[in-house]
């Protein structure tokens, strides 16, 4: 059972890098209707895929420094990390088997 | 495996489950076909799921978040036993009765109905120039409410005319120093009380008669390359993002050639709902260009579970 981790500027190093598997960051904020259609989806991804995924989350309204150090300028973005360094950018909603199809390039 | 069920109905916009919620009440246990998450308004929800506050649907005093109203609509529909799917319907076949409808690449189709609601509302339309799909996502965006955050202390310019162009140029004022409207006309087809909004307010630029060639920068928006109609002088505009809101064209795709279209892609429907085709329905954007309200596609949506209802009964189903 692999819970989402909750980021923030503070701790979005340490986490990231510290991750055994590869990380992948939404970047997201509550205002934004397309974050919360792929919420469910990532929930389910954290579950589904945790022996080779692990999902992060990221607040871009309280944590603008961490979304500026990654460009982000369009939500959702989900980026996937790889020993604390981005190695696929994915922008905008999709559904659960594109998302799997795009990242699994990656794991 | 093909599921039958007496009511399809595609789309989940104000139309499709203000169907839902009538013709689940009416006990049809309407089969919901919502969409697929997207950043686009063709997505469950529709484009409300795109807006911020909904000052105009009757009911809210102080207004309602567009993804708050959707949820609620979506609630509702559940409630009374509306079977909702996150999928999109990739074919119809409109031609036999039952109709058919497929989820996928399927030999079979997945859902038969003996009657469908087509409500599968409105997308924006693209610029369709050089540079737009390399830099959405970078500067580039078609949602002012999702990306006007990013642009704090910005130069930016919405394209388009409409009413829906300057709801962005004003939202986006919260942000940038500056919001450029580019028009290719000279004159705007959004409301009076919009435009009056627009022009008095002292961030907001007007450029008329020029339409946008390309959109420029290499890994980041840096502008836009531009033609004046009128001269034909061309130019570029140095901006820190730019948002497209340049009208949006019915989801019709899906049944060219089954249903009338009129000229511009909207299904044809006459006494009430119906379509061309007996037994299929047509409700919201997909139908309207004149009205385009989150109220008026509700209602369509109702005047369709109530047409499906009546077509089903009379012929005993």
């Amino acid at each position: 059972m692999a819970a989402i981790q909750t980021l923030t500027d503070d701790t979005f190093s340490e986490l990231v890098g510290a991750s055994d598997t590869p990380m992948l960051v939404d970047f997201w904020a509550e205002w934004c209707g397309p974050c919360k259609q792929i919420a469910p989806i990532l929930e389910e991804l954290a579950v589904e895929q945790h022996d080779r995924l692990s999902i992060g989350k990221l607040n871009v309204d309280e944590n603008l420094k961490v979304a500026q150090q990654f460009s982000v300028m369009s939500i959702p973005t989900l980026i996937l990390f790889k020993g604390g360094e981005p190695v696929a950018r994915l922008v905008g909603a999709k559904p659960k088997g594109a998302l799997l199809q795009e990242l699994s390039a990656y794991l | 495996m093909t599921e039958r069920t007496k009511l399809a109905i595609i789309g989940s916009g104000p139309a499709g489950l203000t169907a839902a919620i009538y013709a689940a009440r009416a006990q049809l246990a309407p089969v919901v076909i919502e969409g697929e998450p997207s950043s686009t308004s063709d997505q469950p929800g529709g484009q409300l799921m795109l807006t911020t506050e909904v000052e105009n649907y009757p009911g809210f005093t102080d207004a309602i978040m567009g993804p708050d109203l959707m949820g609620a609509m979506r609630a509702q529909a559940v409630r009374f036993g509306a079977d909702l799917r996150v999928a999109k319907v990739t074919a119809v076949d409109l031609d036999a009765t039952p109709f058919s409808l497929w989820l996928g690449a399927h030999d079979e189709p997945d859902v038969v109905a003996d009657a469908v609601i087509l409500a599968s509302g409105a997308s924006a339309v693209p610029l369709s120039v050089p540079g737009e799909a390399r830099l959405l996502g970078h500067g580039l965006s078609t949602c002012a409410t999702c990306d006007g955050f990013f642009f704090r202390g910005k130069e930016i310019a919405v394209i388009g005319g409409g009413d829906s162009a300057l709801e962005e140029a004003l939202f986006l004022t919260r942000f940038a120093t500056k919001v450029t409207v580019v028009h290719r006309r000279d004159e705007l087809r959004a409301s009076r009380i919009m435009q009056q909004r627009a022009f008095d307010h002292e961030k907001i630029e007007l450029r008329w008669n020029t339409v946008v060639t390309e959109v420029l920068g290499d890994d980041c928006l840096t502008g836009i390359a531009v033609r004046d109609t009128v001269t034909a002088e061309a130019s570029t505009i140095e901006l820190g993002g730019v948002f497209v809101a340049i009208g949006h064209e019915p989801n019709t795709e899906l049944v060219k050639g089954q249903l009338e279209l009129d000229g511009g892609g909207y299904v044809v429907t006459t006494t009430g709902t119906y379509t061309s085709v007996d037994g299929v329905f047509a409700a919201g954007d997909v139908q309207d260009h004149v009205y385009r309200q989150a109220v008026t596609s509700a209602g369509s949506g109702c005047m369709a579970a109530i047409d499906a209802e009546r077509w089903l009964e009379h012929r005993g189903h």
